[in-house]
């Protein structure tokens, strides 16, 4: 291919195919750049720029909501088909356009939220909307990559919002420490992520997941995947797990997560914990599928491929990383990946990747097991409503997690199971958003009332705001999973892939789990309803307006939990439109 | 079709309407509240009394029709197709009579809630959602449904007695919130088993039909088809009955050697005998009882502890018969260690509620005993009338126990209304002070004594006779406990109706029983005399479904069970005999079930691991089968 001709199929490749599905995210940066704009030729803040990014975010989801753009989600897949896009560094697929959905329309929600709890003040908006929309086209990028660099990219792009954002109540020692915290901890697990996608590119000689997963393909098949190099592919993918595991607040890494949620506003936790966690999610779907399943036969129309470039690099990359990486790998693990390879091979011969899908769904069932047990245990003893949201949603990422490791364990027998697995994963995440958006909207709302973040002082408070009172309750009781709310239906899919996957284990971990996590929602629900009102407390009064989005945010946890058909359908559809 | 639709659903949704109904209802308005609320109960129970008589409509009849031993009055509608969950209900011999008692004993209980004071209207609508979770448990017929219903009873259970409840209230609350919720989870993970198992294509058109699959022509398509990977799971649960009595999809090795239905039958029943209670789980009902406001222990007791028998005679023998077969022996067992076990307790209690709660522990051991009686066996000849004695002396004791154990709640209340403790020591001298409450009382206490001519005494005798042709020792034991119960129930009468005077705080309070009060005595007393004197009146509504089940579980037994147990055994006496050589299991296994059910945790190497359990399964279920051997012996 000529250099004339190189240039052509680029032009062709990102005009023809790869804007217009990236639409949603070019309107999200013109937006960010307006509201700076603005910022600069307003000497007073006179315009809120909240209305600038509440239309700009509602456009942005115009483009990206197959639900506006289309009539659902099947016409706008055929619309645009599932395509590597900007030469094979992202990808548009369901999955993408689902997640990418979830997000904007979690930000119009979350706008319209902050514009009513009146944090950020009109001063403080311009930096902080800027923030927002940036860490979500960052999170946009995110849910779509197909290549470990733009991943990492990706997830810089959402984190360092979050860590300005975690700081935003500028003068609160605790806000402060929160944004340290969480930058020191970012910075260090970027670094990690990096230098172990340093060596996974060494040692496979590609970024892009895709080729990443040939090359470990064909090594496995002809054995020259030993030694150094496998173990460098191993540290990889565990170095490479690091980042994804604290955008997920997955144990060992979610240390962060308690402290940065009590320290930043109850608006910024719902930012992090619904967005950020359903990109992370994302993430995880898009790493452990890509690594562990061959890319189909060479398409009709193959864009430019950018990674065979690397492939060609491969050697001189590898002469760097296996010098770095000549440690014996860890036996165990070792041990896993080969049973399941015996296993896989009897079944399918030419499944060479059956190793490291076993190794990527051990290593995901395990850390899903240990965040999910420890986010129910900690948060048994929290009295601040913040960090005892913070362990829950360190618990809900467990769960979350689970149906990753069971279609992988189900992607070599039976590829439509393994995407009903993600769908529930998809299922879980737009649950999620409701559940975690109603309670940190009330916590906000009720915070600006009696300026108190403490679980006790919520005592009696069915007596005050009763409708309110009824909604959280419905909402807790939909975290613990309870019929006939949108948690449980979120978490009866994700317990129908375990089960389906046979993963027996990890289901009663699940199981149990949920019995843990009655406790200290239940406490809440107790603190509320049942325990006298103290006499002390500032009289509790919320606005109408603001009354009305709690309500109109918990009419989907009921909904949901009654019709999930539609959802559910859904949801199958974006999952079966991945390759596998 | 659409009259069964309407019908049923109004049954099980005009609670809940009701309750929303309530909540445009100003709070202060207390006695319309209560008013309205009772009107509800009253409509629903109407209803069901409707459906009750015998009457001849003709086509649209939606009367339940005595003597049809299958479903009636069954609809089955799409709800979540993608997902294969129908909204899909009906009523047979067995669930009928506990929708009736449900209803009945809600009015009552209603009624009984006058001394609620506060908070009203909370109440009234967490009242009235218990109940649509109550009957909407015995009517469903899709597992999912089923699980749902289940579970919406426990939060408001949770906040009445949270709120409502004595000195002690959160603690008995979260403590029956837990028990019941991991009773639950552990049937969810049953329920996810089976219907990962479940093929609704290995059904023939007439199964499928007495299932009442909705969509039986595409399952035929199916069928026709015989594409690999693509089974028809299924929530229904008629057709996973048929499926556990007429194949072997559940039959598949899982964990240590032993079968998918013998995990699915030891879930399902920890999560309903936790709800029964049976012994070793049973801690939760006295501190729930104890706490709950009179209403609340009047459901509790009458209703709630019947799901679990409920459960375990609709889903787990009937789905899993192969392994309530090989554990019969462990359910006789812990119903008789629940009847020995409550009894002694009762009669060490000094608080007259933790004594009847206790009798309530003692009395369900009976169903639990009667249920799993599997008398229909080699040695009787597959007769399998005297397990049905059993099961049906199980179903007439739920019954029976509806009425007595709630109306004892109800009498242990009307004096808690008065004098404000239960202290059994510090009573006495109520039949003078009291004389009309204590002669409605005495009855009441006596049926739950099961004395003859009261309803208790027809279920513990039939559960009692049918157990001596499974086991003489149990027989023995269970025969003996009616000592037992006779002697804390006489001494409880004595400590607190006999004597010379009443001696124990707010003597002055003991103000003659109210005509409310009364209202609500009379029809316990009149049905615990009804049920005892005349109890075809029950049984003739239960009796055709319950002795068709049975009769199918028998012909079970006989025409699989049995060679399957002697192929078992011969296989074990040809390995003894070999000692060495070890070929592919008797029992037949689906092949592609090994890979996919058989895997054990999270990546481990099952498919080498699964050909080595095999031998190992053979070994246990011979095992299994000495309890059998045992009592044979005895027999």
């Amino acid at each position: 291919m000529t250099f004339p001709e190189l240039v052509n199929s680029f032009f062709a490749n990102t005009l023809d195919l790869s804007i217009p599905v990236f639409m949603p995210e070019i309107v999200l940066s013109g937006t960010i750049v307006l509201m700076l704009l603005v910022r600069i030729f307003q000497r007073e803040p006179r315009f809120d720029v909240a209305w600038l990014a509440l239309i700009g975010s509602a456009v942005a989801l115009y483009y990206a909501c197959p639900l506006f753009g289309a009539p659902d989600l099947k016409q706008f897949m055929q619309d645009h088909p599932t395509a590597e896009t900007f030469t094979g560094l992202l990808i548009h697929d369901g999955i993408s356009a689902h997640f990418r959905t979830l997000l904007l329309v979690f930000l119009v929600l979350f706008i319209i939220f902050t514009k009513l709890s009146g944090i950020p003040d009109r001063i403080d908006a311009p930096d902080f909307f800027t923030l927002v929309l940036g860490g979500v086209v960052g999170m946009c990028l995110m849910v779509a990559s197909n290549h470990l660099f733009m991943m990492f990219l990706g997830i810089e792009m959402a984190s360092l919002p979050s860590y300005v954002l975690s700081g935003h109540l500028k003068g609160r020692r605790k806000s402060s420490e929160a944004a340290i915290k969480y930058a020191v901890f970012g910075a260090g697990t970027a670094g990690v992520m990096l230098y172990g996608i340093s060596l996974i590119a060494g040692a496979t000689g590609s970024l892009h997941l895709p080729t990443i997963a040939t090359q470990l393909s064909t090594m496995l098949g002809d054995g020259t995947l030993v030694g150094g190099r496998l173990a460098a592919v191993i540290l990889g993918g565990l170095m490479l797990s690091v980042g994804i595991a604290f955008k997920l607040s997955a144990v060992p890494f979610h240390f962060w997560c308690p402290d940065v949620f009590e320290g930043a506003s109850a608006e910024v936790n719902a930012y992090l914990s619904i967005a950020s966690k359903a990109a992370a999610a994302a993430i995880l779907v898009r790493v452990a599928f890509g690594f562990s399943h061959l890319p189909p036969p060479v398409p009709e129309t193959e864009p430019v491929a950018a990674h065979a470039v690397e492939v060609a690099d491969a050697p001189k990359l590898l002469l760097v990383s296996t010098a770095a990486a000549k440690k014996a790998p860890d036996s165990n693990l070792m041990l896993v990946a080969d049973g399941d390879a015996n296993g896989a091979e009897a079944a399918k011969p030419a499944d060479t990747l059956a190793p490291v899908r076993g190794f990527i769904a051990g290593l995901i069932g395990v850390i899903a097991a240990l965040t999910c047990t420890f986010g129910n245990l900690a948060a048994y003893g929290q009295t601040n409503i913040k960090r005892l949201m913070a362990y829950s949603a360190i618990g809900h990422a467990g769960y979350m997690m689970m149906p990753v490791s069971a279609g992988l364990v189900m992607l070599a027998d039976s590829p439509t199971d393994a995407k009903t697995a993600v769908a529930s994963v998809a299922f879980y995440a737009i649950v999620y958003l409701f559940m975690n958006l109603m309670a940190f909207s009330l916590i906000a709302f009720i915070r600006n009332s009696i300026r108190s973040e403490e679980i006790a002082d919520y005592a009696g408070l069915i007596r005050s705001c009763p409708i309110l009172v009824v909604c959280f309750t419905m909402t807790l009781i939909s975290l613990i999973g309870l019929p006939f709310f949108a948690g449980f239906v979120a978490k009866f899919a994700v317990f129908a892939s375990l089960a389906q996957a046979g993963l027996y284990g990890l289901l009663v971990v699940a199981g149990l789990n949920t019995a843990v996590s009655l406790f200290y929602y239940i406490r809440v629900v107790k603190v509320m309803c049942i325990d006298p009102e103290p006499e002390s407390r500032l009289p509790v009064y919320v606005p109408f307006l603001p009354s009305m989005y709690v309500v109109a945010v918990t009419v989907p946890v009921v909904v949901l939990g009654l019709w999930w058909n539609e959802l559910n359908e859904w949801v199958q559809m974006a999952a079966n439109t991945l390759v596998f | 079709m659409s009259y069964e639709v309407a019908i049923l659903s109004l049954i099980v949704f005009l609670p809940s309407l009701g309750a929303l109904g309530l909540l445009l209802v100003p709070r202060d308005k207390v006695e319309a509240i209560r008013l309205i609320t009772l009107a509800v109960t009253l409509a629903v129970f109407a209803l069901t009394v409707y459906v009750a008589i015998p009457a001849d409509d003709g086509e649209a009849s939606i009367r339940f029709e005595m003597g049809q031993a299958a479903m009636q009055n069954v609809f089955n509608i799409p709800w979540i197709p993608s997902f294969n969950i129908y909204y899909f209900m009906g009523m047979d011999g067995i669930s009928f009579p506990l929708v009736i008692l449900t209803t009945f004993l809600s009015v009552l209980s209603f009624w009984a809630s006058w001394s609620v004071k506060t908070q009203v209207k909370g109440f009234c609508i967490l009242f009235l959602l218990l109940e649509t979770g109550m009957l909407g448990v015995f009517l469903a017929l899709d597992f999912f449904l089923f699980y749902i219903f289940w579970e919406v009873m426990l939060l408001p259970m949770y906040f009445l007695i949270g709120v409502w409840g004595g000195p002690r209230r959160e603690y008995a609350a979260i403590k029956f919130f837990l028990y019941t919720l991991l009773g639950s989870v552990f049937m969810l993970i049953a329920i996810l088993m089976l219907y990962f198992a479940s093929d609704l294509r290995q059904l023939d058109e007439p199964q499928l039909a007495a299932a009442h699959v909705a969509n039986v022509d595409e399952v035929l398509t199916a069928k026709q088809a015989a594409a690999e990977g693509a089974e028809m799971h299924t929530f229904n649960l008629l057709a996973l009955m048929q499926m556990g009595q007429h194949t072997d999809l559940f039959d598949a090795p899982l964990l240590f050697g032993y079968s998918l239905q013998w995990w699915a039958f030891l879930l399902l029943f920890i999560g309903f005998v936790i709800k029964v209670p049976v012994v070793p789980l049973h801690t939760w009902l006295p501190d729930a009882h104890v706490e709950a406001p009179t209403p609340i222990s009047m459901i509790l007791a009458g209703v709630l502890l019947k799901m679990g028998g409920y459960g375990i005679i609709r889903i787990c023998y009937p789905i899993c018969p192969d392994a309530g077969f090989d554990l019969a022996y462990l359910v006789c067992g812990i119903g008789v260690l629940s009847m020995v076990y409550g009894a002694f307790a009762a009669m060490a209690q000094t608080d007259f509620k933790r004594l009847v709660a206790y009798s309530s522990v003692s009395h369900m051991g009976y169903v639990v005993l009667g249920l799993g009686v599997w008398s229909a066996w080699a040695p009787t000849n597959f007769d399998w009338r005297y397990w049905s004695m059993g099961v049906n002396g199980a179903m007439f004791q739920m019954i029976g126990h509806g009425v007595s154990s709630a109306g004892m709640f109800f009498m242990v209340g009307v004096i808690y209304d008065r004098v404000h403790h239960r202290n059994l020591n510090e009573f006495g001298g109520l039949f003078r002070r009291m004389p009309l409450y204590a002669g409605l009382a005495v009855p009441i206490f006596f049926a739950g004594l099961g004395l003859p001519g009261l309803c208790g005494f027809i279920g513990e005798v039939f559960v009692t006779l049918s157990v001596w042709n499974y086991s003489h020792v149990l027989a023995v034991i269970a025969a003996s406990v009616v000592i037992l119960t006779a002697g804390y129930i006489l001494w409880a009468i004595q400590r607190v109706y006999l004597g010379p005077e009443y001696k124990g705080p707010h003597g002055d309070a003991l103000t003659p029983i109210t005509l409310r009060e009364q209202a609500i005595a009379w029809p316990l007393i009149v049905f615990a005399i009804l049920f005892g004197v005349y109890p075809r009146c029950v049984f003739d509504y239960m009796t055709p479904t319950i002795n068709a089940q049975v009769q199918e579980l028998a012909e079970w037994t006989r025409d699989v069970k049995t060679p399957r147990l002697a192929a078992e055994k011969a296989a074990e006496e040809a390995a003894a005999a070999k000692s060495a050589d070890q070929d592919r299991p008797s029992r037949p296994v689906a092949e592609k079930q090994d890979g996919t059910v058989g895997q054990l945790s999270l990546v481990a190497p099952t498919d080498t691991g699964a050909p080595a359990a095999t031998p190992a399964a053979r070994a246990v279920s011979a095992e299994r089968a000495a309890p059998l051997a045992l009592a044979r012996a005895v027999d």
